[in-house]
């Protein structure tokens, strides 16, 4: 029996539904996990049942496995990081928002007094006031991912990460075996057909791309019809099905919608905003052409410093 | 003497909360507070992007119900470009909402909330969960999870991306259904709509009946409720015009554009979470339990109160029983489970019906668009309530502005109203334990509150001020945190 905490931090509940999307081989697993804590299923408190311990520490029960999905973002959640850290042996990183800070990180190219400006004096429906401060806690300067706050086991990225890899992920730690994750692409996926040339100069996706409903062999890559798709530089994994069987297509493709790259740098340290540019100028697009590139590129990497407010630039 | 009780973190909802009740020094509750901690910003980081990737972004504002953030901003985006989608375009969005619709309710119906119910509110906290119903009852949670995990499937056959998805875009509906595609889900709905009426069958024979007192009492106030519904007066939860109903009954109907008109939001110096109030009424905003001004619900109670009536035929028949037996508008706050229980046949029944319409496989499902300088207001029903998206852009089709007001953000005020309304009467002279605690936090629950969706723009300790009144309504003191 393998003791399990998850905690939640700077979510959206997304990976929490995507351990459901496991689906009855869930209930398979579920005799050998022991939940000890995990705030959105079971009642298990920080201060105790009646609420009367100690408010400055943080009750985590002591657990084989953490699991912590959401990035960091105030002060309560970086010490709930500690204490999942101080109790479980092995940490995983559940999703993009905990590997990579997610789309929530896109906040870090602003300061917390552009988000406090917007929010409490130029919004329509809003009468305009000074920022609330009593009593509130305090956020941190920016969104910061987990490992930027405490030390991680095991990463397993995507937002939201793929049922598949959980399960593969829990069956390594119960078998004692280590998990990790291929340095694959999402085009080594990808079934669509590449020429490595593009036809066209770039678009936005404000139209259908070319394809053929029900076929993705027959399509050619989106980067080749103009369309920006981040396969490229997107670690591969989220096409995986929990149905035997399937065709493996990555999900944005299976919709036929291009990558926007949120399973994250296909290697540690890699830079994807430049293997982008490298990408798009090895089949002739002019990577110049991108609006809102910076965005596009980081969407859901933001923590770790790739995003960071920009200095004011003269005359704008 | 005066103690101080933190019900931390306010679990099996989604996000993050913390409940704080002051007791004074006979022990009764002299203040009470609902904390919600998080912060997001995307009224902010919106700003900037191309509008059309504003459907891939908002959906990360949360993963229970990202296909309302998805196709409330889709339809933004239609009414920022000016586009009408093909009616396959729209059928296909419909059909997406209402299979979402299902696993949400399912989820939290029998994953969060039922637990209180099946197990019994003062269960112990190991077994008070999901995993204590799979562990009483085996064969009713292998139904459970199958049930809600054939929603994810069938989304995910017809868009590839059941969480976060990406087929909603400005114009309609990127993926076309094939006829193969078709009869592989269509089983399935079948399969999920026999779950619905085994719910709401199983629900009103073992669950209803044993906590009527419980239902009649716990976190009950008095407000007005706002939802949308179609032309006809049937409820709809992807497209119709918004009704606000007065706790009288009495209601005007509105477009989307008109939101500005009917809803404010007030800023609480002790609260990052804004108070949205119904600006219409023009009586201004007070949460006090006697006499609440300008407030209103959202969420399933909200939307059976402004129908006329169901779409479908099986949620009609349980519609005209929960009408007859708790009139228009139905306030007590945990009915909120049995609404939810209506609207989960209604979203059964309705996705057959849309899988059996010949059009749902044309592969007219798009029309392309043209950057221009406009504002759009999209709105749809998210499970917890009216979604209103509202975008403006420059006229290269860049992002310029946002406002963004969730289902569970108008619900803040109520939340806050019928916390203070359990703690005060269920904790008295110093007497509480764990199963009283969780009742307070039941309160919250009716509400399925997603705390992830409310704290878009902000990060907070929120919520609850508390008034106290002598017997006769005069105030006496008021506290806020």
């Amino acid at each position: 029996m393998v003791k399990v905490a998850e905690e939640w931090l700077n979510i959206c509940g997304g990976c929490e539904v995507t351990v459901l999307d496991i689906g009855e081989p869930l209930l398979d697993l579920l005799p050998s996990l022991e939940f000890v804590h995990i705030p959105v299923l079971m009642d298990h408190k920080y201060f105790g049942q009646t609420g009367e311990d100690d408010p400055n520490v943080i009750q985590i029960p002591e657990a084989d496995v953490g699991i912590i999905s959401g990035g960091v973002r105030n002060e309560k959640e970086k010490h709930v990081a500690e204490a999942m850290r101080k109790n479980c042996k092995t940490l995983i990183a559940l999703g993009s928002c905990a590997c990579y800070g997610g789309i929530p990180a896109l906040a870090n190219m602003y300061t917390l007094d552009d988000l406090y400006k917007k929010v409490y004096r130029e919004s329509v429906t809003t009468e305009a006031s000074d920022t609330p401060k009593d009593n509130l806690p305090p956020l941190l300067d920016r969104v910061y991912a987990v490992d930027e706050v405490v030390n991680v086991d095991l990463y397993i990225p995507g937002c939201p990460t793929n049922p598949v890899l959980v399960v593969e992920a829990l069956t390594a730690l119960l078998e004692g075996k280590p998990f990790t994750l291929p340095e694959r692409s999402v085009c080594d996926d990808c079934p669509v057909k590449r020429e490595k040339k593009a036809e066209v100069a770039i678009k936005r996706p404000l139209q259908d791309a070319e394809f053929t409903p029900g076929q993705y062999d027959t399509m050619r890559c989106f980067n080749e019809q103009g369309i920006i798709c981040l396969g490229p530089v997107t670690k591969s994994g989220c096409g995986k099905s929990v149905t035997e069987g399937e065709q493996l297509v990555p999900r944005c493709v299976k919709g036929y919608m291009p990558c926007r790259g949120c399973f994250g740098p296909i290697r540690k340290g890699a830079n994807p905003l430049v293997d982008m540019m490298s990408a798009m100028s090895s089949i002739g697009l002019d990577a110049k052409q991108v609006d809102d590139r910076r965005a596009l590129l980081n969407r859901y990497i933001g923590g770790q410093k790739r995003l960071r407010p920009l200095p004011a630039r003269p005359g704008r | 003497m005066a103690k101080t009780l933190t019900i931390a973190p306010v679990s099996r909802i989604e996000g993050h909360a913390k409940v704080t009740i002051q007791l004074d020094d006979a022990g009764n509750v002299s203040d009470s507070f609902v904390n919600v901690v998080e912060l997001r910003g995307f009224e902010k980081f919106c700003i900037g992007r191309p509008v059309e990737e504003l459907p891939r972004i908002v959906t990360s504002i949360c993963g229970v119900c990202p296909w309302s953030h998805h196709l409330a901003s889709a339809k933004a985006n239609d009414a920022v470009y000016g586009v009408e989608p093909p009616s396959a375009g729209k059928k296909l969005r419909d059909l997406s909402n209402s299979i979402a619709y299902t696993e949400e309710h399912i989820l939290h119906f029998y994953f969060l909330a039922g637990a209180d119910f099946v197990m019994g509110p003062s269960a112990a906290y190991a077994v008070r969960n999901v995993i204590g119903i799979a562990g009483a009852h085996p064969d009713i949670a292998k139904k459970v999870v199958r049930n809600r995990h054939l929603g994810a499937r069938m989304l995910e056959i017809i868009s590839g991306k059941s969480i976060h998805p990406v087929t909603g875009v400005p114009g309609g509906y990127s993926k076309p259904l094939t006829e193969d595609e078709r009869q592989k889900v269509l089983p399935m709905a079948e399969e999920v709509l026999e779950f619905a009426k085994f719910t709401i069958k199983f629900a009103k024979e073992n669950i209803f009946p044993k906590y009527l007192d419980t239902v009649k009492t716990l976190g009950v106030i008095n407000t007005g409720f706002l939802g949308t519904v179609a032309e006809d007066g049937s409820l709809n939860c992807y497209d119709g015009k918004l009704q606000m109903m007065k706790p009288d009954g009495s209601f005007e109907d509105f477009t989307y554009d008109q939101y500005t008109d009917f809803i404010g939001e007030m800023v609480q110096p002790w609260s990052y979470l804004k108070f949205p109030y119904a600006k219409k009424w023009g009586e201004g905003f007070d949460m006090n339990l006697e006499a609440p001004k300008g407030i209103y619900r959202t969420n399933t109670l909200a939307r059976i109160n402004v129908a006329d009536k169901m779409a479908t035929p099986l949620a009609q028949e349980e519609f005209t029983e929960f009408r007859n037996q708790f009139g228009r508008p139905a306030q007590l706050t945990l009915l909120y489970h049995w609404a939810r229980l209506i609207e989960l046949l209604y979203h059964a029944e309705h996705m057959v019906d849309l899988l059996n319409d010949s059009e749902i496989t044309s592969t007219e499902t798009r029309s392309a668009v043209t950057p221009r300088a406009a504002r759009g207001v999209g709105c749809v029903e998210a499970p917890r309530g009216t979604l209103i998206h509202d975008y403006e852009t420059d006229e290269k089709g860049m992002v310029k502005n946002v406002n963004l007001i969730v289902g569970t953000t108008h619900n803040n005020a109520p939340i806050n109203m019928s916390v203070k309304q359990a703690a005060t009467t269920l904790i008295k002279n110093g007497a509480y334990d764990e199963g009283i605690l969780n009742q307070v936090e039941m309160s919250i629950r009716a509400y399925d509150p997603c705390l992830s969706c409310a704290t878009h723009n902000l990060d907070g300790t929120i919520p609850v001020k508390v008034d106290i009144l002598d017997h006769k309504g005069q105030l006496l003191k008021t506290y806020k945190n």
